[in-house]
Order: structure tokens, then C-alpha cells, then sequence
């Protein structure tokens, strides 16, 4: 493991990672019979990229609902800036500040980039209706001020071409980036991608790793992400979760991860007992 | 109108000579200072909006810049690389070097690495500003090749954080430490500034040629100023154009357009967004000074084509039957000829229903004066743009000219000439149909190559063009053939011009690039590129199935097309005695597009037709040894400069060529 203590480390590109931002302690999760996650632990720190990575049906998935409060577990605890997080409805965790984006995205195909990104910025939106409606006061104050982050976020991700453009009318991996602009667009304190790169050709993929690195670079943004395409999750991550069938296999640096007996059998598929 | 520049500079320069500052680009800067104060000098869209400066805010950020340069340890005569495409900063960066007596030199911004090596240690640039993490990385990775280079300037931050900040400085930075050190070095600057005049170098300019290294253009206050300055009073351009800036800024147009005119004249210069954005920002801008080259008003008619297409049944025939009337009388109508009373009323109708929503879709809606140049123009394009009321015309020019050569004046527009002489300049042709000229705008010398200005330019200032044309008798206009070293013959010794070929094809929209072969050979032949936009749609409605460009290009039904299309060129060599021995009896559609990455054509999107018949030799002996098909392996560079190879089978398209008479003779 990297040295590590309560004021986090330095990464070897030199950057400073910081100290515990969400911990998840003893998580079980079950379906029933099924037993999606069992007795997981480990920590996200602030100002990193953080991945969870495992075959298909690892429990990957169900590990960021949980931290999205999609699910809530059956055991275990999870802590959140240095306190336990109760039971929370999804729109709880997002005004904490713990932003999302989907595997299959989740946009609305009949609304322009823009519309779609200013989704993003609802939780700080808080004119009423009839303000909203009438476009003026506080409303329209509110308006500018949120798109000035949306434009931002469009400059960002270089997709200023597309502001207009209705989401349904783009191809497969802008609408990937239209995803990630309206989950930056909320300025989450952590952003949880569900397999950013799946079914990207390499150059998409190339992209999107080059946004995912700037994000954090440039706005400080822990990451926590899912990818079962080991090649791109090694070159980005700081540090990896290696989970198979719900449970933890491994957690460390790309190359610990790479060098352990039981990740490499879980890729590689041995019999299990 | 009388041009009003022109007019005021008189009136300034008579109270004091002191006060007639106009002899350099940063004096012409003052003067807009303090006369335009108020007035735009730039706009740029960032963050979906148009953020605008003033010339006094222009010249506050031009100055701050310049004197951060001084803190930086620029020298006078320096030399500064200035890479990025059309944004403020980078026109900012040129005037601010200048103002400290150093030179710039823009280079394209999307070469590779090795290309801006070779320029860059040609002038031992020791700065370099540049756009963003690209180009940086581009400098980095060559950078054991300049030893010269001591500092680089980058505007955009982004992904930079992390990288060894010795020599890399922020743009802003460098502005921020030029406040600061205001009072130390304003004294320094203006003793600088004060000693540029007509014959300080203004800017040094990369000529792309089709043939071997590039060439520094040398270009003097004198010549851009005087070049600007004539040019802007031939079209009548004030302080109210409004230009889109979005040609590569290492081009001697953009240069001339978006610095030397702008600050004649004191008009403002729009960057668009990205150059994904052009069109839209384009539209919103609405320029009433529009420059091209014509491969964008050819993609900008296909693609209009192509979206009539699929228009609704009732929007096609009102197109169609409204096009037909502009084509009949539009262009009569702009030149301010007769035309009958009921065709003004038909035109008039049309222009409300057809050509004003069309040509505020094209963002042309308020152009007045627009220009097409660098390569011959479609005459079926032409006119389309000039049959909507569309003032486009064309002129013929080049680096060494500081642009201006020929141009067309008002009402005296056509399809197969370049008009007459720029003001200013005298045109003669020599005895082997080389066209010279000579004027102000003409360039000093070729940076470090005397060789080449010696040949290129005579001890009387003419400087040879290297195109072959003549004068036409009666309208005095200027009629370019070819490329004079192109001009060739075949093995029977008659006059082969490979150009004038190629554009015929080109004119075809499905054809996006054509190479014809023939000098010193019997018959001609040809390579083609087709037009992805124009042949995928076409595909599409056909519903013919293609995964790649490649599959596209190897078509059965798509060879069929550009076979048809290539017999219509050779009916019409065919009606032209000079000319019908250049028919094309067989082609080839290449597998790949050429691409200046991969060297096959210029920057400025010429052919290089001595790197494409090396590259391509297999091929072109199959063209004439009579096979069928050819098996085929080439290089191609990625845009990251890695290299890869395709291979694939080619299918050579035989083309019936039509009879004429003195083709027959010749082949009996």
C-alpha cells in the first residue's frame, strides 16, 4: 500500500491527495437470496481517482448505487465528510454534492445540450415558479449567473458546436460527454462515472480519459469510477477497488493491483471454490 | 464614399509630421487608440457570448503584453513563433511583438512537429506563443532540434498545470508581470516603438510550396501598410466592415484582412468560437467583408444541395423555379445592368422567399464585398453565390505580394479571370507566359535564401509568380492558365496542363481532389479523391452500404459515377482544339484522401504533385501498363504523428474519350 496517513499522500505526477472524503465501512447489500456486495470497506480521498473495477457482475454497479443512495444496504456504514450518512433519498446525496453520471445514459433526448446541461444546476436554483415563470428578479439573476458555470462546463468539454443541437440527434459518445458536462455542471464535490468509455472506440476512449484527467486536474473534482476495460482504468487511477462476485479481491496502487495473485485469476478466469 | 482613412491620415499628417504615425502596424495601433477609442477592434465568442474589446481596451492588453515581453528578455530583432488558430491574443501577441521591435512569424497550427521544427530553428525563434497543450507538447517533443528557443507562452492553461513551468509561462502571467513592471520598461517601449518605420519587418510569413522547404517571407511595414491601404480604397472598406477571422493565421490573407486592413481602416475583426462553430458564429456575425478560398463555397453549395435533397417536395420546386430566375438575371441585376421590369418583380419575389432566408443561413446576408482566391473557382459556383446577389469576386495574389496582384473591380466580375492590376502594382508577362509584377506590397527578401530571392525576384523589383497567363484583349483582365512549371508537353509535343483539368473535375462536387498525369506520356490519366459529405449522402439515398472511406472509394456504382463524370470533362476538353489531347482515358479513385499530414498536398491544400506521383508509383504504372486492378500498401500519418499503413485493391477505370477532330487525326 502507498504511505498513507490521515493528510493523504503525494501521487507520482506530484499531486497532493488529500485526506479520507467518503468512507464505506462493512457494506453488505443483498437482493433477496443474492448476495450483490458483501462486507466491502475502503475509503475515497479527496482530490483523487478512485476506481472500482471487476468481471461483469462483480457488484460494481451496485456498489455505486449504494454510495449514490440509489440502494441502501443491508450492513455496514458509510461516512461521508468525516460523519455517518443516514438513510438518503438520492436527491439528498446529490445536494451533498455527490454528482453521477449513468452506464446507459440517462438524458433528455428531446432537449438541447444546453437545456440538458443546465439540468445540472437545479440544486442551486431556488426562485419560485411564478418568478421562474415571469423571468424576472431573483429568477433571472439565478439564470445568468448558472449558465455562466454551464458555459464554462461547455468550454470545458469542447462541445460549444453541439449547444443547440437536440440530445437525440448526437451520436453515442458526445451524448457520453453531455452526461459528464451536466454532472460537472452541479460542481459535485465527488463524481461518481459509471462506466465512462463503454462501448467507445479508442479514440473516444483516448478523449474521454484526457476530460476525466483534466476535470481533476483543473477543478480539483474527486473521482470515483467503474470500468471493466483494465487498460484505461490503470493509466487513470490513482488508486483501484478490485471487486468479483460482491466481494473485495483487492485495493491498492495500479501496479499492486496488477501484481495480486487473486486480481490476476479473477481476469483471467482460474476456477473458483 | 470616399474612403475615410485615407482621407483623415492626409488631414493628421499636415498639423505636425510628428503626428503622421501610420509608418508601422503599432503606430496605426496608437492612432486607433485615440481616434476609434470607443469603437470594437475585436470580438471573440467564449462562453456563448460575444465578448468584445474596444481599440483603447486592444491597445491597454496589447501594451501590457508587450512590456511583459521586455521582462521576459525579448530582444529587438528577435525572432517570435505565434501558433494558434484566430483567437485576440494571437493578433495581440503579433502587434505586441512588433511594438518591442521583435518579428513575428505565425506558423499553421495544425503541422506537425517536425514541420514547425524546421521553420522554427530556420529563424532561431527564442519565444514561442502559443494556443494550449498541443502545441506545447508538439514544441517539447522537438525540442533537442531548437536550441534557440528559450521561452514559451501558452494561453489556454488547461492540462499544463503539472508540466516543468522554467520555460513555460501563462499568457496572462506575462501581461500581469508587464503591469507591474510598467514604469520600468513603458520608457523602453516607446523608444522601440518609435524607431519602427516603413522599412522595419513587420512580419515574417512560412510560404507552404509545393515543392521543397519552406520559404520566410520577409514582409516590411511598407509593404503591408501601402498593400492595406490601396486595397481598402479599390473596394471602398471603412471603419463600419465586419470581418470573421477564421483562415489560418500563418497565411499572408488572414494577415493582411485581420491586421493590415483592420487597422487601416479601424474595422473590427470577429474570432469565432471553435473552428466547429465557424458556420453559426458566421451567421451571427454576418459579415459585410467575406474572404474564402473556393473550397468553402464549394462544401458551403454542396451542402445547401444536399439539404434541398431532402427538403419537402413544395420547397424544392420553389427553390428550383427561383434559382432559375437568379441564374437568368441576378447577376445582371448586381452589376447594375438592364434588366426587364417583370424579371426585377420575379427577382424580388425570389429574394423574399428564396435567396434572403438562404443567404442569412450562409451568414452571407450582408456581404458587400467578398473575395475568393488561391485556387480557379467552379464557374457553376460562381455564379450560384453571384445569382443570389452574393458581391463575390475574385483576385489573384500570394505571399510575396503581400496578397495583391489582380483584382476584380465592381461590375466587372467573371468566372475565368483575376481581373486587372491592384493599384498600385504593375503586371507584365514574360516571354515563356510567366506573369511578373512589381509594386509596394512586394516582398524584401527570402529570410536566409538568397539564392532564392535572387531568382525570384530581379534587380528592378519584378517578381516572378511562377504561373502562366495572358491579358485577355479588349477587357484587360488577367487570365491565369496553370502553374507555369506544371505546364508541360506531352510526348507529342503538345501543351499539357494539368490543372486546368483538375478543376474541371473538381467542379464536379462529388469530386473533392483530382492529380492528372500526362507530361511527356502519350495520353493522360488521373488519380481522384472523392467528397466524403457529397458521396456519402448520395450513398445514403441510394442505400448503398459503406463502413469506411475506403469501402465508399472502391464502390462499383461510386467508380460508375466518377467515370460519368469524368467523360462530361473530357466532351468538354473535347469542344477546346488547345486542349482536347488532355482528355483522361483511364483513373484511378485513390483509397485514401490526401492529407498535408502525410505531405501529399500543402497547408494550403495544393497538390504536390512530385511527392504524390513518388508516393503513388505503383500505382501510376498501373495506369499505364494497362492492368486492371493494382495491389497497393501506403504510409499514412495519424494526426498525433504516429504513422500506420493501409493497403487495398484498386480497381483502374478505363473512360471513353470523346472524338474531336483533331484528336482523330493525331491518333491515325
Amino acid at each position: 500500500m502507498k504511505d498513507m496517513d490521515a493528510e493523504g499522500y503525494t501521487t507520482e505526477d506530484g499531486r497532493k491527495i488529500g485526506g479520507v472524503l467518503m468512507e464505506m465501512r462493512n457494506i453488505t447489500l443483498r437482493f433477496g437470496g443474492v448476495v450483490a456486495i458483501e462486507d466491502i470497506s475502503f475509503d475515497i480521498r479527496e482530490g483523487e481517482i478512485r476506481a472500482i473495477i471487476g468481471p461483469n457482475g462483480a457488484g460494481k454497479s451496485s456498489m455505486l448505487n449504494v454510495i449514490s443512495g440509489f440502494y441502501n444496504p443491508q450492513e455496514g456504514e458509510v461516512w461521508y465528510k468525516g460523519a455517518k450518512r443516514p438513510q438518503m433519498k438520492p436527491y439528498q446525496v446529490a445536494q451533498q454534492g455527490i454528482a453521477r453520471t449513468f452506464q446507459n445514459i440517462a438524458l433528455f433526448e428531446g432537449m438541447s445540450v444546453l437545456d440538458n446541461v443546465m439540468t445540472g444546476r437545479i440544486r442551486q436554483m431556488s426562485a419560485g415558479l411564478f418568478a421562474q415563470a415571469l423571468w424576472k428578479g431573483r429568477a433571472e439573476a439565478e439564470e445568468t449567473a448558472n449558465r455562466a458555470v454551464v458555459e464554462k462546463v461547455i468550454d470545458f468539454l469542447e462541445i460549444q458546436h453541439i449547444r443547440k443541437t437536440p440530445v437525440g440527434r448526437l451520436p453515442y459518445g458526445l451524448k457520453k460527454r453531455v452526461e459528464l458536462a451536466r454532472a460537472l455542471a452541479a460542481e459535485p464535490s465527488i463524481l461518481l462515472l459509471d462506466e465512462p468509455m463503454a462501448g467507445m472506440n479508442v479514440e473516444e476512449k483516448e478523449d474521454m480519459s484526457r476530460f476525466i484527467l483534466d476535470v481533476n486536474d483543473e477543478f480539483g473534482t474527486t473521482i470515483a469510477l467503474i470500468e471493466h476495460d483494465m487498460g484505461v482504468v490503470m493509466d487513470l487511477s490513482d488508486r483501484v477497488v478490485v471487486m468479483d462476485y460482491g466481494k473485495k479481491i483487492g485495493d491498492g496502487s495500479p501496479d499492486e493491483v496488477r501484481k495480486n495473485q487473486a486480481v490476476i485469476d479473477a481476469y483471467l478466469g482460474v476456477a473458483h471454490d | 464614399m470616399e474612403d475615410a482613412g485615407i482621407r483623415e491620415e492626409r488631414n493628421l499628417a499636415q498639423p505636425s509630421p510628428a503626428a503622421d504615425g501610420a509608418r508601422s502596424i503599432p503606430a496605426l495601433l496608437q492612432r486607433n487608440a485615440s481616434r476609434f477609442a470607443g469603437r470594437h477592434a475585436y470580438r471573440e465568442k467564449e462562453y456563448g457570448i460575444w465578448q468584445t474589446w474596444t481599440w483603447a481596451e486592444a491597445a491597454g492588453e496589447i501594451e501590457a503584453l508587450a512590456l511583459g515581453l521586455i521582462n521576459l528578455g525579448v530582444n529587438e530583432g528577435d525572432f517570435i513563433a505565434i501558433i494558434g488558430r484566430n483567437r485576440p491574443h494571437f493578433y495581440w501577441s503579433m502587434v505586441a511583438a512588433q511594438s518591442v521591435g521583435a518579428i513575428p512569424v505565425p506558423l499553421y497550427q495544425d503541422a506537425a512537429a517536425e514541420e514547425m521544427a524546421y521553420v522554427m530553428d530556420h529563424c532561431g525563434a527564442r519565444f514561442a506563443i502559443v494556443e494550449d497543450q498541443e502545441q506545447v507538447d508538439k514544441l517539447i517533443e522537438v525540442q533537442d532540434r531548437l536550441h534557440q528557443l528559450e521561452h514559451i507562452i501558452y494561453v489556454d492553461p488547461r492540462g499544463l498545470r503539472k508540466y516543468d513551468h522554467h520555460k513555460l509561462h501563462r499568457f496572462i502571467d506575462i501581461q500581469e508581470q508587464g503591469r507591474a513592471a510598467h514604469y520600468e520598461f513603458i520608457e523602453d517601449l516607446k523608444a522601440r516603438r518609435d524607431k519602427l518605420d516603413y522599412d522595419s519587418i513587420c512580419v515574417m510569413l512560412y510560404t507552404s510550396g509545393t515543392t521543397g522547404k519552406p520559404k520566410g517571407v520577409v514582409l516590411s511595414n511598407r509593404n503591408i501598410i501601402e498593400a492595406s491601404k490601396s486595397s481598402a480604397g479599390f473596394d471602398n472598406l471603412t471603419r463600419d466592415e465586419e470581418v470573421l477571422a477564421y483562415l489560418p493565421m500563418a497565411w499572408v490573407g488572414d494577415f493582411i484582412f485581420s491586421i493590415g486592413q483592420a487597422y487601416w481602416c479601424g474595422f473590427c475583426v470577429n474570432c469565432p468560437e471553435s473552428a466547429d462553430t465557424m458556420q453559426t458564429d458566421l451567421r451571427e456575425i454576418g459579415p459585410t467583408y467575406y474572404f474564402a478560398p473556393p473550397r468553402v463555397f464549394e462544401g458551403q453549395l454542396t451542402n445547401v444541395m444536399i439539404r434541398m435533397e431532402d427538403a419537402s417536395r413544395f420547397k424544392k420546386r420553389m427553390f428550383d423555379h427561383f434559382m432559375a430566375v437568379a441564374r437568368r438575371v441576378g447577376p445582371d441585376i448586381l452589376d447594375g445592368k438592364q434588366v426587364g421590369g417583370m424579371d426585377r418583380v420575379r427577382y424580388a419575389l425570389g429574394n423574399l422567399f428564396v435567396f434572403g432566408p438562404l443567404k442569412d443561413t450562409l451568414g452571407l446576408g450582408r456581404v458587400r464585398v467578398g473575395y475568393t482566391a488561391g485556387e480557379a473557382i467552379g464557374p457553376e459556383i460562381f455564379d450560384f453565390y453571384r445569382s443570389l446577389g452574393i458581391n463575390l469576386k475574385q483576385l489573384y495574389g500570394q505571399t510575396e505580394a503581400s496578397v495583391f496582384i489582380t483584382l476584380q473591380p465592381d461590375g466587372e466580375v467573371r468566372s475565368d479571370t483575376v481581373g486587372v492590376p491592384a493599384p498600385g502594382v504593375e503586371v507584365r508577362i514574360g516571354e515563356n507566359g510567366e506573369v511578373y509584377y512589381r509594386g509596394a506590397g512586394t516582398f524584401e527578401y527570402y529570410y536566409k535564401n538568397e539564392e532564392s530571392t535572387k531568382k525570384t525576384k530581379d534587380a528592378d523589383g519584378w517578381v516572378a509568380t511562377g504561373d502562366a497567363g495572358f491579358f485577355e484583349e479588349g477587357s484587360g483582365h488577367l487570365r491565369i492558365i496553370d502553374r507555369a512549371k506544371d505546364v508541360g508537353k506531352m510526348s507529342d509535343g503538345k501543351l499539357f496542363a494539368p490543372k486546368y483539368v483538375e478543376n474541371k473535375l473538381k467542379f464536379f462536387p462529388n469530386i473533392l481532389e483530382a492529380v492528372v498525369f500526362g507530361n511527356g506520356r502519350k495520353q493522360c490519366t488521373a488519380f481522384v479523391n472523392i467528397d466524403l459529405t457529397a458521396v456519402g449522402n448520395w450513398a445514403e439515398r441510394n442505400n448503398i452500404g459503406y463502413a469506411s472511406y475506403q469501402e465508399l472509394a472502391g464502390h462499383p456504382q461510386v467508380l460508375e459515377m466518377i467515370r460519368g463524370h469524368v467523360e462530361d470533362v473530357n466532351r468538354s476538353l473535347a469542344s477546346d482544339p488547345m486542349l482536347s489531347h488532355c482528355q483522361v482515358h483511364r483513373f484511378i479513385v485513390l483509397h485514401k484522401e490526401l492529407d498535408a499530414d502525410d505531405g501529399e498536398m500543402t497547408r494550403t491544400r495544393k497538390v504536390r504533385r512530385g511527392v504524390i506521383s513518388e508516393k503513388f508509383e505503383d500505382l501510376l504504372v498501373a495506369l499505364y501498363d494497362g492492368s486492371e486492378e493494382v495491389f497497393t500498401t501506403t504510409e499514412v500519418t495519424y494526426e498525433d504523428g504516429r504513422k500506420g499503413s493501409i493497403s487495398a485493391t484498386l480497381k483502374i477505370v478505363k473512360v471513353e474519350v470523346a472524338v474531336e477532330q483533331a484528336a482523330k487525326v493525331a491518333a491515325e
